[in-house]
């Protein structure tokens, strides 16, 4: 059963992830996006990290994603012209290659040597909300609270850029 | 000279809005509650008022004949071009003309009432029917038979427009001196 | 024949989900019937009262005249997107009632079906009750956006593009305040999951609506601007817009649309029943016999949904619409500090 479900999600991850690369519509872009972030929430589900998959809808395919199709609109973009950038689809080629083979290799270690141990998810109230709350409040208090000073300077920055007619702003 | 008026400062009150909001939602709720307006038409119907101006009828005379002339005064008076009349002559000895065909187009009717008005002898006249309903056009365009029918449906209503138009005619109008009754001598016009 | 249990739980669950989605699209029929009449009745008229007893049947009569309605594309719009904005509305919706929980656990006893011995089994009325429930709801909350803005944008009308883009803007930014606004309650109850914060008031004084008034309050009209309903519809806002974002639909696919914006108010009223009034839980229940305690539990669920229902259509025909520039200055102003103060204020509290 749970093969089945895992052979699903990973199916339409990858085929949204291919399709959403040779789509040229841009909101075509941005639906196969969110698919594919539905797809691997779906994969986090299944590996009972509940609040990651979640978070993973709120924030990619509930925020981020609805700002990327907000753009897209008001920009008006129609089709991408084919052949822009003309170097830029050799070179895509090429990294994608370079970046395959490292995956790879690390896939078929697996698959050859039997060396996987499985994740012991026997834990009682693994990938819950309070054990994350309480390494992320205990362990790894500095790095939220920078990523927390970052998100409010950039919030500080919005406000200010937006209001530049107003706010005389010392240069 | 423009006026300027200062907005009143809001207090604290008046600024939370939700005191307003909850009087505006009392007041709907008491609505709800209310004597309603609606009349439940076809159980009910609606008293319609004297002169109104429903469905056409053509007007008979005291023996049974139909009192038009076929003068066409409606039919130019009519501003929506609804009337059709082709006259024919009658042997009958108080006229020259009848109406041989009379049609009203019932969908370009606008129900003005200006044809009552300007029919010289009381022939065409509006009851309060209201139920105009057809399943074609063509039943639509009432032609005369139609029209005199309507009046042996109608004949005992009160207050058809005709009646009304002519009894303010009574009220306000008097005969020229040129035309006043001559006691003497033999009229003639 | 003893069945197997883990099938069963799974006959279980489809059960339920069958139950579920006919108790919603009925619900759903008669909220659109529910909303003529007492928009008639608060305007003193009487409403549609003429096909079957009461107007009973009309629901089905609308749903009749819907289906045999032509079905119309506008010759720019894009096809697949026109057609697919609809569903995508339509689905988190009805998937947010899946972790709403209508009643406690029922015992449903040992019968023989087919000769399938099925044993005695124990079952929430619930469909799952997820670790982060609330997280779930506001995650498909924010989906929703997607269909309102696509429908929007894939008619090539210009009316039903602002609409689109005014719901996509609007539903960002309430969603915010109805996110913070719960925090409060997730703090007292320590969980995210929807079956605790229904156990954490299961006394009459221990509903949230007398521990956070500031929170069900914001929550209330962050709904309502989530919901798109007056006074927040400037995205449908007929006299600007036409018809907002649904201008250029017609027949099934306008009526799902419709459909949509009913089953998103009735999750909406049955969250504020969970969150706020005590989910299931009612006063007076231990003196209720035992077998009739699911029933009154249900049956106290099912009423107080409604009555938010009820209050949905009420405030819509008291206040007016607000303009675009004040839904903005409300939401980001207004409510989002609030909010944050009724975290604040919970902290304070417990602390204390």
């Amino acid at each position: 059963m749970e093969l089945y479900f895992f052979l699903f999600f990973a199916i339409v991850a990858v085929a949204s992830s291919v399709a959403m690369i040779l789509q040229r519509n841009p909101i075509y872009c941005v639906l196969l996006l969110i698919m594919v972030m539905i797809s691997i929430a779906g994969l986090y589900l299944m590996l009972d990290a509940e609040f990651v998959a979640i978070i993973q809808i709120v924030v990619y395919a509930g925020a981020i994603m609805v700002l990327f199709l907000f753009v897209i609109m008001l920009l008006n973009l129609s089709r991408e012209e084919g052949g822009t950038f003309r170097i830029q689809k050799p070179l895509a080629v090429v990294l994608a290659a370079l970046l395959f083979l490292p995956l790879a290799a690390m896939v078929m270690s697996y698959a050859g040597g039997g060396t996987t141990t499985p994740v012991d998810g026997g834990e009682a109230g693994f990938g819950e909300v309070e054990q994350i709350g309480t390494l992320l409040f205990t362990k790894y208090l500095l790095p939220v609270e920078i990523a927390a000073v970052l998100l409010l300077i950039a919030i500080v920055g919005a406000v200010v850029l937006t209001r530049k007619g107003t706010v005389a702003v010392d240069g | 000279m423009a006026i300027i008026v200062e907005a009143r400062k809001m207090t604290l009150t008046e600024r939370l809005y939700l005191p307003a909001v909850i009087k505006g939602m009392l007041l709907t709720l008491a609505h709800l509650f209310k004597k309603k307006v609606t009349m439940q038409y076809p159980e009910v119907q609606k008293i319609l008022p004297p002169g109104y101006r429903g469905a056409h009828r053509l007007n008979k005379d005291e023996q049974d004949r139909v009192k038009c002339v076929a003068c066409e005064m409606c039919a130019v008076a009519c501003p929506a071009d609804c009337i059709t009349i082709e006259g024919m002559e009658t042997e009958w000895n108080d006229r020259e003309k009848i109406p041989r065909t009379f049609q009203i187009d019932m969908l370009r009717c606008i129900f003005c009432g200006m044809c009552v008005e300007a029919c010289p002898e009381d022939a065409i006249d509006m009851t309060d029917d209201i139920e105009l309903v057809a399943t074609s056009r063509e039943e639509m365009i009432w032609d005369r038979e139609r029209l005199l029918k309507n009046y042996d449906e109608t004949r005992d209503q009160e207050g058809t427009l005709g009646q009304v138009l002519r009894k303010s005619r009574e009220a306000f109008t008097r005969p020229r001196g040129d035309q006043l009754p001559d006691p003497g001598g033999p009229g003639g016009h | 024949m003893v069945l197997d249990p883990m099938i069963l739980d799974g006959a279980i669950a489809l059960v339920k989900i069958g139950i579920l989605l006919g108790v919603v699209f009925t619900t759903v029929a008669y909220l659109t019937f529910m909303e003529r009449r007492v928009s008639a009745l608060i305007q003193d008229r009487i409403g549609p009262n003429r096909v079957g007893p009461m107007g009973l049947l009309q629901p089905l009569a609308d749903g009749i005249k819907f289906m045999w309605k032509e079905e119309f594309i506008p010759a720019s719009a894009d096809r697949k997107l026109f057609a697919i904005a609809p569903a995508l509305i339509l689905v988190p919706a009805l998937l947010i009632f899946a972790v709403i929980p209508v009643g406690g656990e029922v015992t449903i006893p040992s019968f023989t079906l087919f000769g399938l011995q099925i044993q005695e089994t124990t079952t929430t009325l619930q469909i799952i009750d997820l670790n982060v429930g609330i997280l779930y709801v506001l995650g498909m909350t924010s989906v929703a956006v997607y269909g309102i803005a696509l429908g929007g944008w894939s008619a090539n009308n210009k009316f039903t593009l602002l609409g689109g883009i005014r719901s996509s803007a609007q539903m960002i930014s309430y969603e915010l305040s109805l996110g913070l606004s719960i925090v409060g309650i997730l703090m007292l109850t320590g969980s995210l999951q929807m079956s605790q914060i229904v156990d954490a008031q299961d006394g009459f004084l221990d509903w949230f609506i007398f521990r956070q008034p500031l929170a069900f309050l914001i929550f209330v009209i962050a709904a309502f601007a989530e919901n798109n309903r007056l006074p927040f519809d400037l995205v449908e806002c007929e006299q600007e817009l036409v018809g907002g974002f649904h201008t250029e639909y017609s027949s099934m696919r306008f009526s799902m649309f419709m459909i949509a914006e009913y089953a998103s108010m009735i999750a909406a009223s049955a969250l504020m029943a969970t969150l706020f009034f005590g989910g299931w839980h009612m006063p007076f229940e231990d003196q209720v016999g035992p077998g009739l305690v699911t029933l009154y539990q249900v049956a106290g669920f099912l009423l107080k949904t409604g009555f938010f229902l009820f209050v949905y259509i009420w405030v819509r025909w008291s206040l007016p619409r607000f303009r675009y520039d004040q839904l903005m200055a409300i939401g980001w102003k207004v409510l989002l500090p609030l909010a944050l103060l009724n975290v604040v204020i919970t902290g304070i509290w417990m602390l204390v």
